[in-house]
């Protein structure tokens, strides 16, 4: 008869097993900042359509103490989720090449990032560009 | 040897007595150049002859010796007892069952790569007298990297996924498929694309990318993988545009 009896090991926490399932699990729950600032929007919109007392009422919380630190709260989670998502594009683009050569996934992951900072710049420009009533 | 010693723990499973796997500790004399292997050796040899584990070539090439070494998937060969400072745990590869002490069932895995059709299919049959399949250096550039795979398993390991659905066909497979695909000689595309699209195929994997890291011959495995998925999502929208494959062995 045969002794064999593989042992399977279980697989509970293996989420805590390796810091880099930790980091894993960390910019993947930082999607749910995304989320929550997608829902903040919405509920912007809805506001402004349900009249000037609502949208009043709207950007009072998001100028109140509790609004501010929630907004810094998804402003810092949504950076790191971006950080994370450029770090990890090279891994999930086909090779790209220039003039023949493979470009490596650091620089890839640079250009990400600088395109990440110049869009984000040139949004917060636009926005305060309106602001000031085009006056710059 | 600086005789100077070191506590080497593993994680033993002898299925005739254990019923689950234990932690044995052995004291190994070590040196700058001791490496996890070596001590292995040492333990078996000098210490307790009832040791299991799988080995070849001391060189990281054989791909035999992969096991979690501090808690991470590496090459026994490839592991410095220098750079744990006062001890170091070796377990069975994770995510495979433990047939014995460091010895793992590699069954599922060899029958993934069995199945991913890891042999040229050629696109074009060409009689004896036409010559060899010929191929210019920058074809070959392109899949490379996939071919520098030795099937340690250590990509296996350090998937969560496959741990979590030991069917997920996985990153050294799926590496290993990549690798045919993109070569310039083969034709067999379409009929590996049903590995990639089917529910073990590439949307298992959650882009954890840790396959990638511990790959000790520097493939990318999860590279491999997420271009597939794409590839598999060109294939869903855009296959009644292409021309039906032509009948027989090849296209």
């Amino acid at each position: 008869m045969s002794k064999r009896r593989p042992y399977v090991r279980p697989m509970d926490g293996w989420f805590k097993r390796d810091p880099f399932f930790i980091e894993y699990m960390a910019h993947e729950g930082t999607a749910v900042f995304v989320w929550l600032f997608a829902l903040e929007m919405l509920a912007g919109l809805f506001a402004l359509a349900a009249g000037e007392a609502a949208w009043g009422g709207f950007t009072a919380f998001l100028a109140s103490v509790p609004g501010l630190l929630l907004n810094g709260l998804i402003l810092v989670m949504l950076l790191y989720h971006g950080v994370s998502w450029f770090l990890i594009m090279p891994r999930t683009l086909p090779p790209v090449r220039v003039g023949g050569r493979k470009v490596p996934g650091s620089t890839i992951s640079a250009v990400g990032l600088a395109a990440m900072l110049v869009a984000s710049f040139a949004v917060v420009g636009f926005f305060c560009l309106l602001a000031n009533g085009g006056q710059g | 040897m600086t005789g100077q010693t070191k506590t080497v723990a593993v994680l033993r499973y002898r299925p005739e007595q254990d019923e689950a796997p234990v932690w044995q500790e052995y004291q190994v004399p070590y040196g700058d150049d001791t490496s996890v292997l070596a001590a292995l050796n040492y333990i078996k040899d000098e210490l307790d002859g009832t040791l299991s584990f799988r080995w070849s070539c001391r060189q990281a090439i054989c791909g035999s010796c992969g096991m979690m070494i501090g808690g991470k998937p590496q090459l026994a060969c490839k592991a410095f007892l220098r750079d744990y400072p006062e001890r170091v745990t070796v377990e069975a590869l994770a995510h495979f069952p433990i047939e014995r002490d460091l010895v793992v069932v590699m069954d599922g895995f060899i029958d993934k790569l069995q199945k991913v059709k890891p042999y040229l299919i050629p696109r074009e049959m060409r009689a004896l007298e036409d010559g060899e399949y010929l191929q210019t250096p920058e074809e070959m550039d392109l899949y490379a990297q996939f071919a520098g795979c030795i099937n340690c398993g250590l990509c296996y390991a350090a998937c969560p996924q496959v741990g979590l659905n030991p069917d997920f066909l996985g990153p050294g497979a799926i590496a290993l498929l990549h690798r045919y695909n993109l070569d310039s000689r083969d034709g067999g595309q379409a009929e590996r694309m049903e590995m990639i699209n089917a529910e073990l195929g590439v949307f298992n994997c959650t882009a954890v990318g840790y396959c990638s890291e511990v790959c000790p011959k520097m493939v990318d495995p999860a590279n491999a993988v997420n271009v597939n998925k794409m590839n598999s999502a060109r294939d869903y929208f855009f296959r009644f545009l292409r021309p039906a494959p032509k009948q027989g062995g090849c296209r």
